[in-house]
């Protein structure tokens, strides 16, 4: 066929490509780099703790929100999906916490047992 | 449907964290200083100490450097995968085969500092460990760990050898849809919505990385 009819065609032919739009990307990408870096600033000079996991945790759930709303879109989609998503992961991290607790009263009674 | 994929495959990664978290609660914590730290059977091993050594760099102490380059690594590819789909939208076929080549570039390259990761821990430090029945045993595999219980040398596999099993099907997938635009399928279709799809499939890899990292190195 001589006539190109989808416009895709006509792009490549006629070299009309827009421009990129990357300025969220790589705000984005700076955003994650910078956390990441934090992360090994304070696992050097912060002796472990409760409250240094807390922090890593937090930072954690931060580069996921970052890369689930703008990498994967999340953020754009509907409603409907960001719920459908979003509830069973906060199930998910519910049942994380439920059984380390358990882990740690597992330790404890094997080991005030055997005292 | 890629999203509920995601999902299920959440709940799996989602399922050997808990475990991780459960038996790292019900073993006996490290409770000394970093610094008097010594692999033994006893408690859990503090991540600094085990994964410290650098490919090239024999006998220097170098906590978590590694993983941080693979980290990056990761990370740099996954923004190189978003400027593809970026691409995509655009129907710019030359940046979308410029962006996922250099993914492709950097999925492998993460794939093989992980193989150099599982060599040094199977194969293990020169000093070993000396069991209570007096064996000297050297790295770790299923059943022997030098570093600690053998339980966290069982997780360590199952965790990151499941993500590895997912990065380099990742890679297979972006191998495919590469061949597919430079053959102009995409171009012909009229959009580049397969692109997004792995997209979607390859950042979710760097995501359960991000929890990885966080919940097996620094924690």
């Amino acid at each position: 066929m001589a006539m190109h009819t989808d416009q895709a065609h006509d792009f490549e032919h006629t070299g009309e490509v827009p421009k990129p739009q990357t300025r969220a990307i790589w705000r984005t990408f700076i955003i994650l780099v910078a956390i990441t870096a934090l992360e090994f600033v304070i696992a050097f000079t912060m002796e472990a703790s409760t409250v240094r996991n807390a922090i890593f945790i937090i930072l954690t759930v931060l580069k996921a929100f970052y890369i689930v709303g703008e990498f994967m879109h999340l953020k754009h989609e509907t409603k409907s999906l960001i719920w459908t998503i979003l509830i069973p992961m906060a199930l998910i991290s519910w049942l994380m916490v439920a059984l380390i607790s358990e882990g740690s009263y597992y330790f404890e009674s094997v080991t005030n047992y055997f005292k | 449907m890629m999203w509920f994929f995601l999902l299920s495959d959440a709940f799996t990664f989602g399922s050997f964290l808990i475990v991780y978290g459960l038996s790292r609660h019900k073993n006996m914590p490290y409770t000394g200083t970093a610094e008097a730290f010594t692999f033994s059977q006893e408690w859990w091993p503090i991540p600094e100490k085990v994964f410290n050594a650098f490919p090239g760099f024999h006998g220097l102490d170098l906590p978590l450097a590694f993983v941080a380059l693979m980290t990056m690594i990761l990370i740099l590819s996954s923004v190189t995968m978003v400027l593809a789909v970026e691409a995509g939208h655009r129907m710019d076929k030359n940046d979308v085969q410029k962006w996922l080549l250099w993914t492709i570039l950097f999925g492998s390259t993460f794939l093989g500092c992980q193989a150099l990761e599982w060599e040094h821990f199977i194969s293990g430090t020169e000093q070993g460990m000396i069991l209570s029945n007096g064996a000297h045993i050297f790295g770790a595999n299923l059943t022997i760990n030098q570093y600690g219980p053998p339980l966290f040398a069982d997780l360590f596999f199952f965790i990151t050898g499941f993500h590895g099993t997912h990065v380099f099907s990742g890679v297979i997938l972006l191998i495919m849809i590469f061949i597919n635009t430079v053959n102009g399928v995409y171009q012909k279709r009229g959009h580049y919505e397969m692109v997004e799809k792995v997209g979607l499939y390859w950042h979710f890899v760097d995501l359960v990385w991000v929890f990885v990292f966080t919940f097996f190195y620094l924690i």
